[in-house]
Order: C-alpha cells, then structure tokens, then sequence
C-alpha cells in the first residue's frame, strides 16, 4: 500500500533541463516544488571531475550517464505489420538518466528553429498550392510564432552562456553569421568557439561557392560567464572529452551547471532522486491530475504524493508512456487517423561524408563535440522546393572534432578492418581525415508513432513504449539532397578522396545516429489533433504541463535543446503570470 | 587456476603445433607466437610510432606471466589470445594484440558489470528479430562470448581439425575471415556478430585507456600521435593550424 504523502505545490516527473527551468521559475514565483529523478544526482563537482571523465571507455562506450535499460527501455519495429522487439541496449538514441538528464551528455549544438518552420503548413501552402502536401505528411503549424517564443530563447542563451555570431540582429543581416536564422534581440552572450582545421577548411571551400558558413552555435562558453542565476561557467578548453561526458570547466550547459547551484539552495525545493514515477493519478471528470505515484528505488517503497501542478519532464518516451498508462488523452490509431497521443513522432535524419587530406594536418583530438562549421543555405523553406520531390531541409556542417581514439578513427572506405593493413590505414589517416555532417529535418508521417506494447514490461511491470518509426521517402529524398550539395563543397576542398554516407533505407536501432526524438505529446491550436495548447498545458488535465521535445508537431532541420528551452521559459511563464491566479484551461478550445 | 596457469610458465616454449596432448597454456607460450613479427624488446617497453620499429627477428612471451583470468577459463583465454594476435599482428607499427593487452582488457570487461549483462534488457520473450531491431540474445557480454568461443572452436574443428587457437596464423587469418564474412557456419551460433562483437572489444582493448588493461604503455596512441587527456588546448590550437600537435600521452593513471 503507498504511503500518501503531504500536498506539495507542484512535482516535476524527471530533472533534466526542462525539470530544472520549471522547479527554478516555480520556486521564484513562490511556490513549493519536488523533483522526482529516477536517477541518480550528478553533483559537477563531484561527478564531473579530472581525471575520471576524461574516460572514452567509460562514458562513450559504456554509457555510464545513460538511462538503464535493465529498469526501462522501449519496444521497436520499422512498420506497423511488424513484431516490435525491445531495444535490449540503446544504441541510436541515446536518453540520459539521473539529474540533467540528457543535458549533460549532449554535444550542446544550441539553434533555434527558423520563422517559417513555426509555420511550416501553412508556408508550405501558400508557395506550392493547397494540394502540395501529400496526405500522408501530418505537419502541422506550432500553435506558437517565433516572434512569441524569441524573448525565452534569448533568456535560454543566457543561462547557457551560448557562443556564437549573430547573423541576423533585429532585422540586420550579418556577414559571419548564420544569415537565414530568425531575427534576434540580442547577439549571442559569447563570442563563437574557436573552429577546427578541418572546419577553416570547409567554410573557405563552402565561401567559394557563394554559400554563408559560420560557426555553429554551441552552449558552449568560450569564455568565463556569469549567467542569470549568478552562477559562473568556465571557458572552454579544448579537451576533446564532450559528447557523451560530462564538462569538468562547466564551460558545456547542463542544468547541474546553470541553474541547480541556485535551485538546491532554495528552501522551496526539494530533490528525491531514485525516485521512479510509476503514474500520474488522473481524476477526468475533474480533468485535473491528483497526485503521481512513485517508487523509491531504493528500498520499493511505493509513495503516492499530491501536488497542484505537475510538471512533465522526462524523455520524449516516459512522457507519452505516462499519458497512455494514465489514459488521459485519445491514443493515436494510425489506421483511423484518430486520436493524438503518440501521433507524429519525427526523428532528425542525419547523413554525413569523410573526406581525406594528407597533406593537411587537422589535429583531429582536440575540440568539442558541437565545435562546427556550417551551412544553413538549404533549411526548412530558406530554400525553393519548387520540383525537387521533397520539403524540409537541414544545416550541413564540418565538425572534425574531438576524435577519440576508440570511436574516432575514421579511414577511407574499402581500408581492411584488421590486420597489419588496416593498422598502417589507421596510422595515416587518422590526423588527416576530415568529417561532415547533414542535420536533416523529419517531417511528420501518418504511420510513425508510439503506442504501449502489449509483450514487454519494465521493471516495475509498467507495458513499455513500442515506437513504430521508419524514414518516409520524403526524408531520403531531401538527405541525397543535402548530401549532394555538401559533396560539392568536398569537390572544392580538393581532397585526395572522399566517401559519402547516405542512410540504409530501413532505420536500424544498432548504430549511433541522434538522440533527437520528437512528438507523441505535440502542441497545437485544436485539441482534436493535439495533446497540449500554446503553453504546453494538457487540454486533458489543466494542471499538467509536458515539457521537452515530445511536444514538436514535427523535427525541423536543426538540434532541438534551443527550443526545448525556449518552450519551457514560455510555459513557466503562462503559469506564473497568469494560471497561478486563477487555475484552469489557459486556452479555451 | 592460477596455480595451473603458472605450472606452464614462459621458457617451456616447444615447437608443438599440431600436438593435442600439450596443454594449451605450453602451446600458446610456445608455438602461439611462431609466425608473427614482434617488435624488439618488447613486454614492458612497446615500439612508439616516433620511433619504429622495423625488425622483425625478435620474439618474445605472449603475455606477462602469472596474470590471472578473472572470468575467461584457460581454453576461452588461448582463443582470444590467438585471435587478438591475428586481429593487431606484431608489426613495425605495434606489437600483438595480446602483447598490447587486448586478452587482458576483454577478461577484465566480460568480467565487469558490462559483462554481466549491466544496463541491459533481458526480459523475455526471445524472438529472433530483424538485424535493425538489434541484439536480441538472452545471453549476456560474458555468456555471449563463452558460447561464442565453444561455437567457433567447434566450427574449427569440423573445419581445420583442431581449435582455432592451435591452427597457424595463416589458418586463423583464413578462419576470421570466414566468420567475419559469415561464411562460417557455427552450430546455433552467428559468426557473423561474434566476430563483430570480437573485433570491437579488441579493438576497444588497444585503444582503451591503459587502466583498463589494453594499451599497455599507451602504445597505440602513440602510434596514432593521440595525446591522451592533458589539461588544455585552448592556448595552443591557433598555433597548430595545419601543424602536427605532438605531446607525449598520458593517461589516467597519470593524474591519479
């Protein structure tokens, strides 16, 4: 039997970047806040410290700040008339687990989506015709603009201390920035990190043919920072241990660096961690939920604690598992059309290309994870689809950075994979070998969605969640694309060769490619095709808000963390400006 | 078992290829290295790329003595060492895979959390699923390797007439293609993913962190020009634009 607990003002299910921006504005707005993390805390500095993570083994390829599949994973198949089998341990996607989330480990490219893509239909609509978008295609406008949400995607850079160089500051474009992104109040809060060899080499090359390279935006500080919440970030040094680790200089944004070392000191918050939340406690006549039920990790005491609001702010996955155990909202049927929750799940369809350069030495080790050069030419509709077959888009970058020598080792196609032979291949390219990226857009399609499965449960005897996802031909169509155009900018490096890495036609769960899921909880206008209003609220229970990239009605062409951000300062303040007053729907259907 | 193991120390070496009678751990510290180049003066002191190594004359033990297995038994133990040898050969670059601590780094894994099955789903049911899907095994890191191993040594058997490890490097290069392509068939077993899970562990071995057992005095990042980690390269990566950066590597164990 649960022991209930005393009434808290609000919960978060889950601590990572949403979790914290929530637990922080909550507090400062004056109420009590408990955040419920199935994982463990992650301290900087205690966790994230010299020597230990500096550790490829350990962190990269062991996957030490990920989540545990042994408690909780995911059922998968590429289309609806297959068998789904559980992803036994991840490896395309990568969720974190315990305090700051996947927000530690990330390689904190940090870009907000363009103008358009907030009303990527209606664009669509407008240029090419009414019948333009294939029936299949399920995108649909943010019930946001960009205009609205740009104050809290500049407040996020503040907090995170973003380097970058405006290409576009209130309407006047700049050279050296990326000219297609959305007007912004304020340039970034840093100047760009530096660039690697191989990225100088790419935006000269990418110059040459009239396209507009810049540095990626990274939240990464190029300098010390003191954000917001008056906490200082170090600058960046260059270590090459960045994705899938931790930042020792806090120079790379995580929650644990930004905004906890102000949250813990607030007597108004509370952390449980080992905290697993097995339900939301959904009255629907009231539409309201009552209370979430959690395990204690530790020990399986069940506990059941009340709140006025509860925050959703685990990974794309927990969130709609929790609605669809919850059974608060209509699950999606793909057959029917019916239904939203678990509807227009996207991914980021990422391709990329090596190119090899033996005369040009590109120090490959040092670096960030994020440390690129880039493209943004050929995004969302900065470009005229007008007969190409596609829409959608995506920056094309040149990272090259932060080669780890276990995973970092990139040869040239047909170079044996052992042997005498491959170790001379291995020894020569490794300084010399240049590596590009396309962060393609994924477009929603009706038959890609999640739903419960009916065979596999977690450890706590929960149905996991079964995502049915495969690529729509859109998506190949628009990656040869991007690809096609990034192999001419190779072409202009003048490599000595170049191999071109186009996507299988079926998406495998095996190798890594982007922990970018998106939708199954997506905001919109209408309630009969979304999940949550504007304002992330539920238009099921007026005292649920979902937080994070579950609520995208689509992947645009760019990383999602920026918007996350964005969106979660814009839902915090809807409810502290005005559902705190008086609570109820915020917008009326 | 260490006691066993010891009983067949270094110095018994015996050209005893094909002789099924001599217990492997003779065999291997014998015969197991006949057949690769290993770079001079080697066990402690690994060839460096700055300086290398170009005789092939010199031969040394297969690995430290007295080394003890924490999870791999003695037959598991000459397969992986026969392997590993085969995977990274002894040559100007380096020296073996073993002599690398590539056997030593998957003991130590196999006998880890991660071996045990750490971080992994195993609730059943156990359908075979497409390859997108992924592993879909029961077994876990440990189990897979173990039933691995039996599957190959007996597919080696049928094949060659004896284990794998006591087949000539010619035979094992042969062998490790066939699984690789998987053109071996293992009775109930995938050579194709063992070979593959094979490869990236050895792999993982010799350009791991030395702490882990592999890459024994850092000699695979200095055969890359890999630095390890030291503190900072923000002062320096403006001056090394299209400039080799060479330092040497540290690791860990150095600012432990």
């Amino acid at each position: 039997m649960a022991t209930r607990l005393k009434d808290v003002d609000a919960v978060t299910v889950g601590l990572g970047w949403t979790g914290a921006i929530m637990a922080r504005e909550l507090t400062k707005a004056g109420l009590n806040v408990v955040s419920l993390e199935r994982g463990p805390d992650r301290v900087p500095g205690e966790d994230f410290i010299l020597p230990s993570v500096r550790d490829e083994v350990r962190y990269a390829q062991r996957l030490e700040l990920m989540m545990d599949n042994s408690v909780d994973t995911l059922t998968f198949r590429n289309f609806g008339n297959e068998r789904a089998l559980p992803i036994r341990r991840i490896g395309a996607f990568l969720p974190g687990e315990g305090v700051g989330g996947s927000g530690i480990h990330w390689g904190a490219l940090h870009w907000r989506n363009l103008p358009s893509d907030f009303r990527i239909r209606s664009t669509i609509t407008e240029r090419y015709g009414a019948k333009a978008i294939p029936d299949d295609m399920t995108i649909e406008d943010w019930p946001v603009s960009y205009d609205e949400i740009e104050p809290y995607y500049d407040k996020f850079d503040r907090i995170c201390g973003v380097s970058g160089q405006a290409g576009n500051l209130r309407g006047k474009k700049i050279d050296g920035g990326n000219i297609f992104e959305g007007p912004r109040a304020n340039n970034y809060p840093n100047a760009p990190i530096k660039s690697s060899n191989a990225g100088l080499m790419y935006g000269a090359a990418a110059k040459s043919l009239g396209y507009h390279p810049f540095p990626a935006p990274v939240a990464i500080a190029s300098e010390a920072y003191a954000n917001a919440e008056g906490v200082t970030l170090g600058a960046c040094e260059y270590c090459g241990y960045c994705n899938r680790i931790a930042c020792e200089t806090n120079a790379k944004a995580s929650a644990n660096s930004t905004i906890l070392p102000a949250l813990r000191l607030d007597p108004k918050f509370e952390l449980r961690t080992r905290c697993f939340v097995t339900k939301l406690n959904y009255d629907k006549a009231g539409k309201k939920i009552v209370s979430v039920s959690y395990t204690d990790m530790r020990n399986g005491e069940e506990y059941e604690q009340p709140a006025g609001i509860v925050i959703l702010s685990s990974f794309v996955f927990g969130n709609v598992q929790q609605l669809l155990l919850a059974g608060i909202g209509e699950p999606y049927d793909p057959d029917t059309k019916k239904g939203v929750v678990g509807r227009n799940y996207a991914y980021q369809f990422e391709a990329g290309a090596a190119a090899f350069f033996p005369d040009k030495e590109l120090n490959p080790f040092w670096g960030s994870a994020g440390m690129s050069v880039c493209i943004d030419d050929f995004n969302g509709e900065s470009f005229d689809h007008g007969g190409l077959g596609f829409f959608g888009g995506g920056y094309i970058a040149c990272s090259s950075a932060a080669a780890p020598p276990i995973a970092g080792r990139t040869v040239p196609h047909g170079t044996p994979e052992w042997g005498s032979d491959w170790k001379r291949a291995t020894v020569k390219w490794y300084h010399h070998a240049a590596r590009f990226n396309t962060q393609g857009s994924v477009y929603a399609n009706r038959a890609n969605f999640m739903d419960l499965d009916p065979t596999y449960k977690d450890a706590l005897g929960r149905p996991l969640i079964r995502l049915t996802y495969n690529p729509p031909e859109n998506e190949f169509k628009m990656s040869a694309f991007l690809l096609s155009k990034l192999e001419g900018i190779i072409k202009a490096m003048n490599p000595v060769s170049y191999d071109m890495h186009p996507r299988p036609r079926t998406f495998t769960v095996v190798p890594y490619q982007s922990t970018h899921n998106t939708g199954g909880t997506m905001m919109g206008a209408d309630p009969k095709s979304s999940v949550v209003n504007r304002y992330l609220q539920s238009w099921d229970a007026h005292n649920l808000f979902i937080q994070g990239a579950s609520v995208f009605p689509q992947q645009h062409g760019y990383n999602p963390t920026g918007t996350v951000g964005a969106l979660a300062y814009w839902s915090a303040n809807a409810i502290t400006q005005t559902y705190l007053k008086n609570p109820g729907p915020l917008v009326h259907a | 078992m260490n006691d066993k193991r010891r009983a067949f120390s270094a110095g018994d070496g015996e050209d005893t290829m094909a002789d099924e009678t001599i217990p492997r751990r003779k065999f291997l510290l014998g015969a197991g290295v006949a057949g690769t180049a290993v770079a001079a003066g080697l066990g402690p002191q690994p060839a460096t790329a700055a300086e290398p190594q170009t005789s092939t004359a010199a031969t040394v033990a297969a690995a430290p003595q007295g080394e003890p297995l924490l999870i791999l038994n003695e037959t598991e133990h000459a397969f992986i060492v026969a392997a590993v040898d085969i995977l990274i050969p002894a040559d100007e670059l380096s020296p073996s895979g073993s002599d690398c601590g590539c056997a030593v780094y998957i003991d130590r894994q196999l006998a880890s959390a991660y071996g045990g099955g750490a971080k992994m789903y195993r609730a059943g049911p156990y359908l075979k699923g497409k390859p997108e899907q992924g592993y879909q095994l029961p077994l876990t890191p440990a189990e897979f390797f173990s039933t691995g191993i039996a599957a190959a040594n007996e597919w080696s058997r049928k094949t060659y007439g004896r284990d794998f490890d006591r087949l000539p490097p010619d035979q094992r290069v042969e062998a490790l293609k066939a699984m690789q392509e998987g053109k071996a068939e293992f009775h109930n077993f995938g050579a194709k993913a063992f070979f593959g899970r094979l490869l990236a562990m050895t792999m993982e071995g010799f350009f791991a962190d030395p702490i882990y057992g592999g890459n024994r005095n850092k000699v695979s990042w200095k055969m890359l020009g890999f630095p390890g980690l030291p503190a900072t390269y923000a002062n320096v990566i403006d001056d090394y634009r299209d400039k080799r950066y060479v330092a040497e590597p540290q690791s860990i164990a150095d600012f432990s």
